[in-house]
C-alpha cells in the first residue's frame, strides 16, 4: 500500500497523505482506513508510522520537559506559573516545604511572588488536570538574573542543532549560558550586557531563518562579526567553523 | 431605487465587473501579518478586504463557561464602521450575531477541540471593506488563520456563495448583484468529504435553478481550496534538505 | 488581570541595567521612536484610510462623511466624532464588547489634538445653517497592540483626514444637497500630532512599547499643532510627575512632534 506523498514534502491539514496499514502518528489522523495530515509541516515516516513535522504549533507540555514559566498567582496550595502553554501549572506547596508544613500566604510568596521566573521540570501531565512543576533537579529554581526571549516552539531544535551545535556556537560566541525550555522560552546570562544582546539578536536570527539552508555557516560569520564591533568579553577559544 | 432596473448581465453575458457568470473574483491571502494573534490572515476577494485572526487554545475565563471534554470554539465576526457605502455603528447587529453563530458552527467540526479541554479557542473576523460575501470570505480566510495558528484540523473549510441574477445562475455575487439580484446561496465545505458545513439562502430559486447553483457553489469552494493550500505552502515553504535538523517536535 | 501584564522581576531588573546606559530593550534610545509606516487609500469605501505600524503595534483609521443635524450649540459647523475599538484581535487583554473606558479616553485624547487644533476647518462643512452639516467619522481600529496606541492612532487619523475625499456639491435655494460631479479634499488647515512619553527609573523615554508600558507608573500625552501651540495633554495612569517632569516633556514632545508631523505630510 503507498505512500501518497514523498518524505519531506510540504503537506497542509486535509491533505491525504497514507492508505492501508500505517500507523497515524503525530499531526495526523485517521479516517476509513485513510491517514490524512491536520497540520502544516513536512511529512516523514519511520517503520510503518507516518507523521508530520510541524512547522506551526504551540507548546504542550510532556513529562520531563524542562520550562522556564513566571508565577502569576499564589493560592494556598502552592503558586500558579504561566508555562506558555494553553494551561497553566501549578507548583505545590510540598515542592518548596516540609510535607507537614502548612505555610501562610506571605510566606509562600516570600519564596516566590508573582513575576518570579523559574526553571522547572514538568512532573505529570494529563488533559484532564492542569500540569504539576517539580523543582527537584540541578540547576532548577529560582531565576534571578539574566534575559528571557520567547521563540516558537517548533524552531527549537533548530536552535539547539543536531547534538546541540547550534546552541553551543552561540554560547561559545558570545560567553553566554544558555538554557532552552522545552516551552519556547529561553534564558540567556551573560557577563555583560551586551553580550546577552549579542546573544538575543543571533537567536531572533536563528528563528526568523530556521528553515534555510546554510544557516550554520551564517551565524559562524555574524559571530565573527559581531565581536569584532562590540568586542564580545569571550576570549576565542579556537575556531568555531562548522 | 431607480425606476429602471439596471442590468446587472449586459448582452455578451459579462457581470457588471466584467466576469463571466461561472467566474470568481480576483483572491489574494496574506498569513500571519499580525504579532500577538497566534494565527492570522488578511484576504482579499474582490473588493472584500478581511482580517481573521485566532487566539487559543488558552485559558477560559470565567472558567465556569468551560468544557470539561473539549475546548470553546468561540466566533467573532464584525463589520468595521467604515466597511460598507453608509457608516455602520460599531455595535454588533442582528445580522452580525446571527453570522457569527453559522460561522462557528461551519467552523466546528473542522476542529480537533477534544485535544484541548477545558480552553478556548477564539475566532476573530473583521471585514474592513464588505462587497458581497464576506461571511463566505470570513470563514475562508478564519479557517487558514487556525491552520496558522497550528491547531489542527481534519481539513480547511471553505465557502463561496452562488446566486441568480439577472434570470441566470452565477458564482461569488458581489454586493451589488446580492442586493438587486434574484437570489444569493452562502455554502461552506469540507472539500474532502464533501460535506456541506453552512448553507444559507435568500430569494427564490427553482428547483433546476438550485441544483446549477449549488454544484456550481461546490466547484467554486475548490477552486478557492486549491487557493488556500497555496498560499499556505507559500508562507511555509521550506527545502527538503533543511528539514534535516527537525526533530518530531513536541507540540500541541 | 491577563498573566501577559505580569512583568517578571528579571525583565525589570534587565530593563533598569539598560537604562542606566539610556538604552532600552529594544536597542533604542531614549527619544526614539520605533519605525514607522503609513499607508493610505487603502478601504475605497470609507472616504479616506490611513493604516500606521509603529513598530509592531498596527492601527487602521476609516473616516466617513455623511450629513447630519448640527450640535445645538454650533448651530453653523459641521460637526466631528472619533471612535477607537481595541479590536479583541489586536491583543490577549481586548475583550468583545462595548467600549471601555481605555478605548474611549483613546478616542477622546485623538478627538482633543483634531478639534482643539481647528485641524478640520468645520465651518466649512455647514450646508443649512441650524440643520444641515456635514459630519466627519473617525473611526479608529486597533489590529496589533504593542504599545503606544494613542501616537499610532493619532498619526493614523491625521493621514486618513489628508487623504480623505468627499464628493464636490451645491445647496439649492430650498436648502437641498445636491452632489455635482468630482471630489475635493476635506477642508484642512492643520495636522496635530501627538507624542506619548513615560518615565522609568526617573528617565523619559518616548513611544513606549507594549513591555516598557507594562512597567510604567503612568504616561503624558502632549500633541502639538503645526505652527508649535500645544492643542492636548493627557496624563495616564495612577503615577505622577512633578513640576520640571512636565516642562521637560513638553521640551520633547514639541521636538518629536516636528519629526513625526514630516513623515505623514510626507506621505
Amino acid at each position: 500500500m503507498p505512500l501518497l506523498v514523498e518524505k519531506r514534502q510540504l503537506v497542509t491539514p486535509g491533505d491525504l497523505i497514507a492508505e492501508g496499514e500505517y500507523r497515524a502518528g503525530e499531526n495526523t489522523y485517521e479516517r476509513d482506513g485513510k491517514i490524512y495530515a491536520s497540520k502544516i509541516g513536512a511529512f516523514d515516516s519511520r517503520d510503518n508510522t507516518v507523521y508530520v513535522i510541524a512547522l506551526k504549533g504551540f507548546y504542550i507540555p510532556e513529562t520531563d520537559d524542562l520550562v522556564i514559566g513566571k508565577v502569576i498567582d499564589i493560592s494556598l496550595s502552592g503558586w500558579i506559573v504561566d508555562i506558555n502553554a494553553p494551561y497553566n501549572a501549578m507548583l505545590f506547596v510540598s515542592e518548596v516545604f516540609e510535607r507537614s508544613f502548612n505555610p501562610r500566604k506571605d510566606e509562600l510568596t516570600e519564596v516566590f511572588d508573582v513575576g518570579g521566573m523559574l526553571l522547572a521540570k514538568v512532573a505529570a501531565f494529563d488533559r484532564t488536570r492542569d500540569p504539576v512543576l517539580t523543582l527537584r533537579g540541578p540547576g532548577l529554581g529560582k531565576i534571578t538574573h539574566g534575559r528571557i526571549v520567547e521563540i516558537t516552539p517548533t524552531k527549537i531544535p533548530r536552535l539547539i542543532g543536531k547534538k546541540g551545535s547550534m546552541i553551543d556556537l552561540v554560547k561559545k560566541g558570545t560567553g553566554c549560558q544558555i538554557v532552552v525550555g522545552k516551552n519556547g522560552l529561553v534564558l540567556i546570562r551573560g557577563k555583560k550586557p551586551e553580550d546577552e544582546a549579542s546573544a538575543i539578536k543571533i537567536i531572533r536570527i536563528i528563528e526568523e531563518e530556521a528553515h534555510t539552508s546554510g544557516l550554520t555557516n551564517r551565524i559562524g560569520e555574524l559571530i565573527k562579526k559581531l565581536k569584532n564591533e562590540v568586542g564580545i568579553s569571550v576570549q576565542d577559544k579556537g575556531k568555531t567553523d562548522q | 431605487m431607480s425606476k429602471t432596473k439596471e442590468k446587472l448581465i449586459n448582452k455578451k453575458g459579462l457581470r457588471v465587473d466584467g466576469r463571466k457568470p461561472e467566474e470568481l473574483r480576483p483572491i489574494r491571502f496574506e498569513i500571519g501579518l499580525l504579532d500577538k494573534a497566534n494565527g492570522s490572515v488578511y484576504m482579499e476577494q474582490g473588493n472584500n478586504k478581511i482580517l481573521a485572526a485566532i487566539y487559543g487554545p488558552r485559558e477560559l475565563h470565567p472558567r465556569h463557561l468551560a468544557l470539561q471534554d473539549r475546548a470553546l470554539l468561540r466566533c467573532r465576526y464584525h463589520m468595521a464602521p467604515f466597511s460598507v457605502d453608509e457608516r455602520k455603528s460599531p455595535a454588533p447587529s442582528r445580522r452580525e450575531i446571527e453570522l457569527s453563530k453559522v460561522i462557528r458552527e461551519a467552523l466546528e467540526p473542522a476542529v480537533f477541540t477534544e485535544l484541548y479541554p477545558r480552553t478556548s479557542i477564539d475566532v476573530f473576523i473583521e471585514v474592513l471593506q464588505s462587497d458581497g460575501g464576506s461571511r463566505c470570505a470570513g470563514m475562508t480566510a478564519a479557517s487558514l488563520a487556525l491552520a496558522d495558528a497550528g491547531i489542527p484540523l481534519r481539513d480547511l473549510v471553505v465557502a463561496c456563495a452562488a446566486g441568480k441574477v439577472d434570470g441566470q445562475v452565477v458564482l461569488d455575487l458581489n454586493d451589488a448583484e446580492d442586493k438587486l439580484g434574484e437570489a444569493d446561496m452562502p455554502l461552506a465545505l469540507f472539500p474532502q468529504s464533501d460535506s456541506v458545513m453552512l448553507l444559507q439562502m435568500d430569494g427564490t430559486l427553482s428547483q433546476e435553478e438550485f441544483e446549477k447553483a449549488f454544484n456550481l457553489a461546490i466547484e467554486g469552494c475548490k477552486r478557492i481550496y486549491g487557493m488556500q493550500k497555496e498560499a499556505l505552502k507559500a508562507k511555509y515553504s521550506v527545502k527538503k534538505e533543511d528539514l534535516e535538523d527537525l526533530e518530531g517536535g513536541k507540540e500541541g | 488581570m491577563d498573566s501577559s501584564e505580569i512583568i517578571p522581576k528579571v525583565v525589570r531588573k534587565g530593563i533598569s541595567n539598560l537604562l542606566v546606559q539610556d538604552k532600552r530593550l529594544d536597542g533604542r534610545g531614549l527619544t526614539e521612536y520605533r519605525p514607522i509606516k503609513v499607508e493610505t487609500g487603502i478601504i475605497d469605501k470609507a472616504a479616506g484610510s490611513a493604516l500606521v505600524s509603529l513598530g509592531k503595534t498596527k492601527v487602521l483609521v476609516g473616516v466617513k462623511v455623511e450629513t447630519g443635524e448640527p450640535f445645538s450649540d454650533s448651530p453653523d459647523e459641521g460637526a466631528l466624532t472619533v471612535n477607537a475599538e481595541l479590536l479583541p484581535l489586536a491583543s490577549p487583554v481586548f475583550e468583545p464588547g462595548p467600549p471601555d473606558e481605555n478605548s474611549i479616553e483613546l478616542a477622546r485624547i485623538v478627538d482633543r489634538g483634531v478639534r482643539e487644533s481647528k485641524a478640520v476647518d468645520l465651518k466649512e462643512l455647514c450646508i443649512v445653517h441650524g440643520k444641515k452639516v456635514f459630519v466627519v467619522y473617525i473611526d479608529i481600529y486597533i489590529l496589533d497592540h504593542d504599545g503606544n496606541l494613542i501616537d499610532a492612532s493619532a498619526i493614523a487619523s491625521i493621514a486618513a483626514l489628508i487623504n480623505s475625499k468627499m464628493s464636490n456639491y451645491t445647496v439649492k435655494k430650498d436648502g437641498e444637497l445636491e452632489y455635482t460631479s468630482g471630489t475635493r479634499a476635506l477642508p484642512l488647515q492643520n495636522y496635530p500630532i501627538a507624542v506619548t512619553m513615560a518615565k522609568i527609573d526617573g528617565k523619559f523615554i518616548v513611544d513606549p512599547s507594549l513591555e516598557e508600558e507594562k512597567l510604567i507608573d503612568a504616561r503624558l500625552t502632549i500633541a502639538l499643532d503645526q505652527d508649535g501651540n500645544i492643542c492636548a495633554m493627557q496624563k495616564g495612569g495612577i503615577g505622577t510627575f512633578s513640576t520640571a517632569d512636565i516642562l521637560e516633556a513638553t521640551k520633547i514632545a514639541r521636538e518629536k512632534s516636528g519629526e513625526l508631523r514630516k513623515i505623514v505630510l510626507g506621505k
